[in-house]
C-alpha cells in the first residue's frame, strides 16, 4: 500500500508541472450497471451509489461510512424512543421548488412501498414512525430503544412531496420525476449504454467541479481497463487484481485503493450430523467433522492466508482475522488473522480423530467476489496438502446462491463448506453478527445468511443486547465481544478483506471508499 | 444430374485398386494435408501419452500450489522441475495442463460434432425424403433449437446435473445438431428432385437404400464444410462457455479452460497464460481442418476427374 | 403461396408456444431469481415481501397461465431487475443489435464470397492456399480471445478506434443508425468484423466447395464449350448454382447474429440485445429471458421461410412444398 501512496505521489507531481488543461466533463466506466433511476425501486450497492448523485439524504456517509450531515444539520435522541431532526434551511429541489418536512414523511412512505420493487428499503424503515413536528422538525419514534437509527436514516433517499412520492418508477426512468436536491441534475438514462448528469449549480452543498458526468456500464474487467487505456473513459472502478501490478508502473494511470467493508470467509456447517458434501475417504458417511471445534480451527490454520492475499489476490486484500476490518465500530482489538501452520493443522485433526483426514467439497460462486473462483481452488489445494481430499465446485452466482441458502430439503443450507462474502452496509460490526453469526430466526429477522446454521445461546444474547444498547460506547464493547465469542469458536472462517481499486487517467484522483460506492464527487484534480 | 447412383464413395463394386488405397494415394497428393496429418497424429500422442511425459498432474490439488501461480516460462516450481511454459493462476505447469488439457478438448470437441453430426443429418435426410407432416414438425423443431442459446443449456444442465464432460458434450450436440438437419434437408431437397432419385424411386429400392446410398452421398460437400467447421467451433464454444462460467469445472481445465482463465491476465503482461494454451488449440483446430478439406475432396464424389 | 406463409405463420405460434413453456420452466430450473435481486441485508420478512411483490410466491403452473394470459393482450411481463416492461426494454436494445449484425452479415457476403470464389476457381493457386489457411484462423480461436486481442492492438496499442460502446447516430431515410457517422463507424467496425470473422470463413468454405464442384459439373461445361466468357459463366451459372447452401447457411447466421452475438457485445460493451440476454440470463430475469427468446423464435421462422422462397427463386426445381397436407 505504501508503494502505492508513493507512486501516486510521483503521479501526482508530475500532474502539476504540465498536461493540457482538463475538461469540465467526466466519463466513468462503471463495473455495475444501476438497475433504475427511481431511487426507493431497488435498494443494491449501484444503485444507491447512483442516487447519491440526484438526491439527498438526511444523513451521509463520507468515504469512510462516517455519518456526516446531509439534508439534516443535526439529530439526536430526546428520549429512548424518540430522535429529532433538524433539517437544513434554504434547499431547493432542480425544479425550483423547495424543500421541508413533508418530503421526509412522504418519502419515508414510498420508500418501503413501490410497486414490483425486487428489494425494499422496509428493512431500514421498518418499525419507525415519521412525524412532522415544522417545516423544518421532524421526530421518529420506535417502539423499543433503537440505537442505529442514524444509520437506518442515513439509507433513505429524499424525493419532491410535489414531484417524486406519487411518481412511478418510470416516471424516474424518463427523467420527469428524478427531481431531487442532490449535487447533479438528470439529463438521459439509457440502460445498457448510458446515464449523464449535470452539475446542479444550486446546490446547498460544495457545488462539484464536474459540469457534465456520463457513466457507463463496462462490466468485462479487461473491457473496462481497455476502456480507460483507450481515452474513451476517464476513470473506471473495480479495477482487475491482475492488472494492478501493470498499472502501477504505467505513467499515465493515477490508482486509488481503499480497503472495503467487505469481508471474504467460509461457512461451515455446524447443523447437521451427517452433512451432504462431507465424507469419510472414500466417500463412505462420516459424523460431520466440522462440528468439531479442533477441525475447524484446524482447517482456518491450514490456510495460508499470506499466499491467497499475495498472489491469488495479487497483494489487494488484507488479511482477515475478524468480521469488518480495523477502524470500524464495533470491531474488535484483540483479534488476529490466523497464523499458517500446516503441522499444527495436521495434529489438531488427529486431536480430533480424523488424523487419515476425510473428503470435502468447497463450493463457491464464480461471478460475484474478486477472483472468487481462484480463491477456492487455492482453499482446495491447501486442504488437500493436509490430509481432507477437497473437491472444488464452483458455479455462476445465478444458481450458487439458492442452493447455499436453501438447496437442501426443509429451504435448508445445501452446502456443507461454502466460500461467500459479506458487506456490512451500515458500516459497523452489528450487520454482519446479527446476519451471519446469529441463530436462524425467522420471526425475529435474525441470521437470514447464516448459511452454516451456527447457533451458540450466549452469542445471541449478546448480539440482542448490543442491538438494543443505545450508548455507543456500550454497544461498541458488546459488538466485540460478541465478535470474540464467534471467532473464537470458528463460526466462521475470516480469509481477508477486499480492497477496492480505482484507476484514473493522470491528473484524476479518486477518494477511495469502504461502502465501493463510484461517486462523481469523490473525483478530484491533482 | 450425370452422376452414376452408384458411384458413392467406399462403394465395393469399384475399381480393381481397393478403395483404401485410392482414397490414401488421393489423399497424399497434397503436402499441406499430409503435413496436417502428421501434425494431428503427433497432437493426439502426446494428448495420450500426457500422464507419462508431465512432471505434474495438474487435476490433483495436491500437487498443484497456488504460490508456484504465474511464474513465467522457464520459472523453477518449488517442487523442483522446470515450468518451461511457466505456470497458470492457480499454480499449473501450463506444459502438463496443455496436454492434459488436450485430451478434454478433442474429444469434447470430436464428440459433440460427430453425434450432432449424425443425429442432425438423419433428421434432416428423414425431414427432406418424408416431407408432409414429418418435415413439418422436424424443421419447426429445428426453429426452436436455432433460437435456443447454447448458454441457457449449459446453465440449466449445470443447474441440475452438475458440471462435466458428459454435460458439456449433451450442451454441444443441443445446441448444433440443427445446423446439420437444415444443412442437409437443404441439399437433400435439391437431389431429392433430381432424376437419379427418381430413378432409383423406379427401380424399386428401398426408402433407407435411397436415403443413405443414394442422396447423402451427394449431400457431402456442405456436410463436411459445415461438420469440420463446427466441430472446431465446438471446441471454441466450449471454451465461450467457461467463460460465462458455465463450461468445465475449474481444476480439471480443457484447453478453452485454460484459455478463458488466462483472459483475464492478457492485459496484465502475463502473456503465456492464454498465449501457449492459445497456440495449442489454433494448431489442433487447423490440422483437423486441413484434413477435414482434403478428406472432402477426396470423398466427394463430384470432384472425379 | 400466400396459403405456404399463412400456414407457416400459424405453425410458428405454436413453436413460440413451446419456446415460452420451455424457458418459463428452464429458468425457474437454474436458480431462484430472488437470490439475484435482494440486498444481502434483507431479513426474512423483507424476503418473502418482494418474493409476493414479484409473483414468485404462486405455484410455477399458475405463473406460466398468468404470463399467458398477459402474452394474449400484449403485456410479455416486467423485468424484475428493472421493473419496465420485458417487450420495451428488448425494443430499446435492438436497434443496436440490427446494426451490427446486418453490418457483420455484408461483412461477412463482401469478403467471403469472392475469396471463396477465387479459392474454388484456383484451387491450386498459392492465393488460395493462403485465403484457406485464413479462413481456418476465422473460427479456431474462442470470439472473446480475438475480441480482447482487437481491442489491445486497435485501442490500447496502437489508438485508432475505441475499445468500447456505440458512437453518435445520426437519420438517414428515417433510420437512425450509428453507421450513419464517422464516429459511429469508428466504434461499430472492430465489434462487426469480431463476429463476422466465423462468418466469413465459413462463406468462403462454402462458396469454395461449391465452385469447385460446379466446375466439374456439365452444365458449366457445356456453357464453356458454347463460348461463353469466363466472367458470365462465373457470374450467372456458377454463383446462381453455389448460392443455394451460402443463403441457407447464411440465413441461419444472420439469425444467429442477431439473437445471439452476446459475447462480442459483451467484451465491446456494445449496448445490444445479446448484452442483455446474457445479463438477464445471468441474473435470472425470467420475463426478459422469455420475452427475448419468443421473439428469436419468430426471427428464425421468418428467416427460414424467406430462406425457403428464395430456393424456389434460386432453384425452381424446388417447389414450395405444401407442408403438413
Amino acid at each position: 500500500m505504501s508503494k502505492f501512496k508513493q507512486t501516486l505521489g510521483i503521479l501526482a507531481a508530475t500532474a502539476l508541472l504540465g498536461g493540457p488543461a482538463m475538461a469540465e466533463e467526466l466519463t466513468i466506466g462503471l463495473a455495475s450497471e444501476p438497475t433504475s433511476m427511481d431511487p426507493h425501486f431497488h435498494n443494491l450497492g449501484p444503485n444507491n451509489a447512483m442516487s447519491r448523485h440526484i438526491f439527498d439524504r438526511l444523513i451521509l456517509q463520507d468515504e469512510r461510512q462516517q455519518l456526516i450531515p446531509g439534508l439534516a444539520t443535526e439529530w439526536y435522541p430526546i428520549d429512548d424512543l424518540t430522535w429529532e431532526f433538524k433539517l437544513r434551511q434554504g434547499v431547493t429541489y432542480h425544479d425550483g421548488s423547495p424543500f421541508n418536512a413533508d418530503d421526509i414523511v412522504c418519502s419515508f412512505n414510498r420508500a418501503p412501498d413501490v410497486p414490483n420493487s425486487p428489494s425494499s428499503f422496509g428493512i431500514y424503515t421498518k418499525g419507525k414512525t415519521v412525524v412532522r413536528i415544522d417545516d423544518f422538525t421532524i421526530h421518529i419514534k420506535t417502539p423499543r430503544p433503537y440505537p442505529l437509527m442514524a444509520n437506518d436514516v442515513s439509507t433513505i433517499v429524499i424525493v419532491s412531496s410535489d414531484s417524486g412520492c406519487d411518481a412511478t418508477t418510470a416516471a424516474f426512468n424518463d427523467g420527469s420525476a428524478a427531481i431531487g436536491t442532490g449535487p447533479f441534475k438528470f439529463v438521459s438514462y439509457s440502460p445498457g449504454d448510458s446515464i449523464v448528469v449535470e452539475r446542479n449549480d444550486d446546490y446547498w452543498g460544495e457545488a462539484p467541479i464536474w459540469s457534465k458526468v456520463t457513466f457507463k456500464p463496462l462490466k468485462s474487467g479487461p473491457t473496462r481497463l481497455a476502456a480507460l487505456l483507450a481515452g474513451d473513459v476517464d476513470i473506471i472502478e473495480g479495477v482487475p487484481t491482475t492488472d494492478i501490478t501493470m498499472l502501477a508502473k504505467n505513467a499515465e494511470v493515477s490508482l486509488s485503493q481503499g480497503v472495503s467493508n467487505r469481508v471474504i470467509y467460509l461457512h461451515l456447517d455446524h447443523d447437521r450430523a451427517d452433512s451432504p458434501f462431507v465424507k469419510a475417504n472414500g466417500g463412505g458417511a462420516i459424523d460431520n467433522p466440522l462440528r468439531k471445534l479442533e477441525v475447524r480451527q484446524a482447517i482456518s490454520m491450514a490456510i495460508n492466508r499470506d499466499a491467497i492475499v499475495d498472489q491469488v489476490m495479487e497483494g489487494v486484500a488484507i488479511k482477515a482475522g475478524q468480521l469488518l476490518p480495523d477502524g470500524f465500530f464495533g470491531v474488535s482489538d484483540k483479534l488476529a488473522p490466523v497464523g499458517y501452520d500446516p503441522e499444527g493443522a495436521k495434529a489438531l485433526l488427529a486431536q480430533a480423530g480424523v488424523g487419515d483426514g476425510f473428503e470435502l467439497t468447497i463450493h463457491g460462486p464464480n461471478d460475484r467476489y474478486i477472483n472468487d473462483a481462484k480463491i477456492a481452488e487455492a482453499i482446495g489445494q491447501m486442504l488437500t496438502r493436509i490430509g481432507i481430499k477437497t473437491q472444488v465446485e464452483t458455479m455462476p452466482r445465478s444458481i450458487y446462491f439458492k442452493r447455499a441458502s436453501r438447496g437442501g430439503p426443509d429451504d435448508t443450507p445445501e452446502f456443507s463448506f461454502i466460500l461467500v462474502g459479506w458487506g456490512a452496509g451500515s458500516g459497523e460490526a452489528s450487520s454482519p453478527l446479527k446476519s451471519l453469526i446469529h441463530t436462524y430466526d425467522r420471526e425475529a429477522g435474525f441470521g437470514a445468511s447464516n448459511r452454516g446454521r451456527y447457533s451458540v445461546a450466549a452469542v445471541d444474547a449478546l448480539i440482542e443486547e448490543a442491538l438494543a444498547t443505545v450508548d455507543d460506547e456500550e454497544r461498541a464493547a458488546l459488538l466485540a465481544q460478541a465478535t470474540e465469542m464467534a471467532i473464537n469458536d470458528v463460526a466462521i472462517i475470516p480469509l481477508h478483506y477486499q480492497v477496492n481499486t480505482w484507476a484514473a487517467k493522470k491528473g484524476l484522483k479518486y477518494i477511495a471508499r469502504t461502502d465501493e460506492y463510484t461517486l462523481a464527487i469523490g473525483v478530484i484534480k491533482e | 444430374m450425370s452422376v452414376p447412383a452408384d458411384s458413392a464413395p467406399g462403394a465395393p463394386e469399384i475399381g480393381v485398386e481397393t478403395p483404401f488405397q485410392r482414397f490414401r494415394a488421393e489423399f497424399f497428393e497434397s503436402w499441406i494435408a499430409a503435413f496436417a496429418l502428421g501434425l494431428l497424429g503427433l497432437i493426439v500422442v502426446l494428448a495420450l501419452l500426457a500422464p507419462w511425459i508431465t512432471p505434474q498432474n495438474p487435476y490433483d490439488l495436491g500437487q498443484v500450489d497456488v504460490l508456484d501461480g504465474k511464474l513465467p516460462p522457464g520459472s523453477r516450481a518449488y517442487t523442483g522441475y522446470t515450468m518451461w511454459l511457466g505456470s497458470d493462476g492457480a499454480g499449473r505447469d501450463l506444459y502438463s495442463a496443455i496436454l492434459y488439457g488436450l485430451r478434454i478438448s478433442i474429444s469434447v470437441g470430436v464428440a459433440s460434432g460427430v453425434i450432432a453430426l449424425v443425429i442432425g443429418s438423419t433428421i434432416g435426410l428423414i425431414a427432406a425424403y418424408a416431407g408432409g407432416r414429418v418435415e413439418t414438425v422436424v424443421m419447426r423443431l429445428v426453429d426452436l433449437q436455432l433460437s435456443f442459446p447454447a448458454a441457457l443449456i449449459a446453465l440449466m444442465l449445470v443447474a441440475v446435473m452438475g458440471r462435466g464432460i458428459d454435460k458439456i458434450i449433451i450442451a454441444l450436440v443441443a445446441a448444433q445438431w440443427a445446423y446439420y438437419a437444415r444443412t442437409v434437408r437443404a441439399s437433400a431437397l435439391v437431389e431429392s428432385a433430381k432424376e437419379y432419385v427418381e430413378a432409383a424411386r423406379c427401380l424399386g429400392l428401398g426408402h433407407a437404400r435411397i436415403v443413405f446410398r443414394h442422396i447423402l452421398p451427394n449431400c457431402m460437400a456442405p456436410l463436411i464444410v459445415v461438420g469440420t467447421v463446427q466441430t472446431a467451433h465446438a471446441i471454441a464454444l466450449e471454451a465461450t462457455l467457461s467463460f460465462l462460467g458455465v463450461g468445465l469445472r475449474q481444476t480439471e481445465p480443457s484447453l478453452g479452460v485454460l484459455i478463458a482463465n488466462g483472459f483475464e491476465y492478457m492485459m496484465s503482461g502475463r502473456y503465456w497464460i492464454s498465449f501457449f494454451p492459445g497456440i495449442a488449440l489454433l494448431l489442433t483446430i487447423v490440422s483437423i481442418n486441413l484434413v477435414g478439406d482434403q478428406l472432402r475432396d477426396v470423398l466427394n464424389p463430384r470432384l472425379k476427374k | 403461396m400466400t396459403v405456404f406463409i399463412i400456414r407457416r405463420l400459424l405453425q410458428a405460434a405454436l413453436v413460440v408456444l413451446l419456446m415460452s413453456l420451455i424457458v418459463f420452466f428452464g429458468v425457474n430450473v437454474i436458480g431462484d431469481p430472488i437470490d439475484m435481486l435482494i440486498n444481502p441485508e434483507a431479513d426474512q420478512a423483507e424476503i418473502e415481501r418482494a418474493i409476493k411483490a414479484l409473483g414468485l410466491d404462486r405455484p410455477i403452473g399458475e405463473q406460466y397461465l398468468f404470463f399467458l394470459k398477459g402474452v394474449a393482450t400484449g403485456d410479455f411481463g416486467r423485468s424484475f431487475i428493472f421493473g419496465e416492461p420485458a417487450l420495451k426494454l428488448i425494443l430499446h436494445h435492438m436497434p443496436a443489435t440490427v446494426e451490427l449484425a446486418l453490418t457483420a452479415l455484408i461483412l461477412a457476403i463482401l469478403i467471403g464470397i469472392p475469396l471463396g470464389l477465387f479459392a474454388g476457381l484456383y484451387p491450386d493457386h498459392p492465393v488460395s492456399r493462403a485465403i484457406m489457411a485464413g479462413s481456418i484462423l476465422g473460427f479456431s480461436l474462442p470470439t472473446f480471445w480475438v475480441g480482447l486481442m482487437m481491442i489491445i492492438l486497435f485501442a490500447v496499442v496502437l489508438g485508432w478506434l475505441p475499445a468500447t460502446g456505440r458512437g453518435d447516430t445520426a437519420v438517414f431515410l428515417g433510420i437512425k443508425s450509428s453507421a450513419f457517422t464517422r464516429d459511429g463507424l469508428s466504434h461499430l467496425a472492430m465489434p462487426a468484423l469480431n463476429l463476422a470473422l466465423l462468418k466469413i470463413s465459413l462463406v468462403i468454405r462454402l462458396t469454395r466447395a461449391g465452385a469447385r464442384e460446379a466446375m466439374h459439373q456439365d452444365y458449366i461445361k457445356f456453357a464453356r464449350a458454347k463460348g461463353l466468357r469466363t466472367r458470365r459463366v462465373i457470374g450467372v451459372h456458377l454463383l446462381k448454382n453455389i448460392m443455394i447452401p451460402v443463403v441457407t447457411v447464411l440465413g441461419l447466421e444472420f439469425g444467429n447474429l442477431l439473437a445471439f452475438s452476446v459475447v462480442t457485445e459483451s467484451i465491446f460493451a456494445w449496448p445490444g440485445m445479446g448484452k442483455l440476454l446474457i445479463e438477464s440470463l445471468l441474473q435470472l430475469d425470467r420475463p426478459v429471458v422469455v420475452a427475448y427468446l419468443m421473439i428469436i423464435v419468430v426471427v428464425f421462422v421468418i428467416i427460414n421461410l424467406a430462406v425457403d422462397i428464395l430456393y424456389s427463386i434460386l432453384d425452381p426445381r424446388v417447389r414450395l412444398r405444401e407442408q403438413g397436407t
